[in-house]
């Protein structure tokens, strides 16, 4: 079934629609999410549509927009006596201001590499004398796993740093941020969560297309279609065209754990700066697995991107990866300078490995 | 927690999140960081496709 969406006969069909649709109309949409920017670099869709349609990549990707700060501080607590430190892959490598974690597990530091909040818990049972601290951060998709969690029940030596951020709050700042842009793809797996009910606010209060979108080709063709027509025909709907996955009233079992887990709060995303209501943290009765309460932890994080990396204008779909002067050339996958070059989501290295191919 | 195929790698996955959704052996899953967090509706996907390969059929015929 999932290969029919990459079916190239169908993609080619509905480019040719998107063409006939756009009668040369600069269109500028953007997405939000790492997976979809690699489909659209893969599947060469840029290339497959006219050029009047930019499609430009947004801040999607989670452990780029980790400020510099909070990865100061956790490389810091996993150097503490009897504290391991649990992280996502992508996170390891990404610089902070001055260190990184894998920095510090090379200086000692207990860093270990999870595949999902559940592992980090699971370690914690089978180690009751240390303290198990997870790096918890991702966009909706990933905070209801740690809220599941918290709520249903973790043992007391376990806790999170908790720095999960919202999508919808990031779309309207870059709503009212005055570029330019016609509309949103909305992010497939965050939509299973959030439903569309989100993305309808914005688009009434905007008067912009908001269409949810799958990841195969077909699906963000369809995704752009969608919203080219919208654009052609003065409307600004939220349409789900990933029905197959996303229910319009998402995942209301993760959402009410998310809401019971966390408050919502200001955010500090790297690059970019504090978005209002965008973020989310432990409510106080959860404080006991708080690490940045139970570490006391000091908190306002600094952030500072690395000298010469423009990843803040790359998460802002203002400069295309190419045109940072240190992309390729000091900035690679292996010896990356900033973090949109580290994470398999971050835009400087989809782009960059596709080229390699 | 249920076992989970991905692309022929064998995992385990939570259905906590979906708990309420009625999942069983043999349905299609998307699974984020361990946990399901959907079920994939088949006929949802199928009737897209057929949509479109319907207007593709359609316009042959009018090109015949
Ligand atoms: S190529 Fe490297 S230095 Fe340039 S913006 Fe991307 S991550 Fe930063």
């Amino acid at each position: 079934m999932q290969s029919e969406f990459r079916d190239r006969v169908l993609v080619a069909k509905v480019a040719a629609e998107i063409r006939e649709w756009s009668r040369g109309a600069e269109v500028r949409i953007m997405h939000v999410c790492g997976t979809h920017e690699w489909t659209i670099t893969h599947a060469g869709i840029r290339e497959m549509i006219p050029e009047s349609i930019k499609v430009v990549a947004g801040p999607g990707c989670p452990v780029c927009v980790t400020p510099g700060g909070e990865i100061d501080a956790v490389s810091e607590l996993s150097l503490r006596k009897g504290v391991t430190v649990t992280t996502f892959g992508d996170l390891l490598r990404v610089p902070g201001n001055t260190t990184s974690l894998s920095e510090a597990k090379a200086s000692g530091g207990d860093v270990k590499v999870v595949y999902s909040v559940a592992d980090s818990i699971k370690m914690a049972k089978e180690n009751p004398r240390r303290n198990i601290v997870h790096f918890s951060i991702g966009f909706e998709t990933t905070a209801p796993m740690t809220a599941i969690e918290i709520v249903r029940g973790v043992p007391p030596n376990f806790s999170v740093f908790a720095s999960h951020k919202l999508i919808p709050p990031a779309m309207e700042f870059l709503l009212t941020s005055g570029a330019k842009l016609d509309g949103f793809i909305c992010p497939g797996h965050v939509s299973t969560i959030i439903g569309v009910k989100p993305y309808r606010a914005l688009a009434d209060k905007y008067g912009k297309p908001m269409v949810i979108s799958g990841f195969e080709p077909l699906d963000v063709m369809l995704g752009i279609l969608n919203i080219v027509r919208q654009v052609a025909e003065g409307t600004h709907r939220a349409d789900n065209e990933y029905k197959r996955a996303v229910r319009d009233s998402g995942n209301e079992a993760a959402v009410e754990a998310m809401d019971r887990a966390f408050e919502v709060r200001d955010a500090h995303w790297r690059g970019i700066g504090i978005i209002k209501s965008s973020g989310m943290g432990l409510r106080s009765q959860y404080g006991g697995h708080d690490a940045a309460v139970k570490f006391r932890m000091k908190g306002a994080y600094q952030d500072r991107m690395p000298k010469g990396c423009g990843c803040g204008e790359v998460l802002l779909g203002n400069m295309a990866p190419k045109e940072c002067p240190l992309f390729g050339i000091e900035c690679k996958p292996e010896h990356p300078v900033g973090p949109c070059m580290v994470s398999a989501e971050g835009t400087c290295a989809i782009v960059y490995k596709f080229k390699r191919i | 927690m249920a076992e989970v195929d991905i692309g022929g790698i064998r995992r385990e996955a939570s259905l906590a999140l979906v708990a309420d959704r009625g999942i069983a052996v043999g349905d299609y899953v998307l699974v984020h960081t361990g946990y399901a967090i959907t079920k994939v509706d088949e006929e949802e996907a199928m009737s897209i496709l057929d949509a479109w390969k319907q207007v593709m059929a359609a316009e042959k015929e009018i090109q015949l």
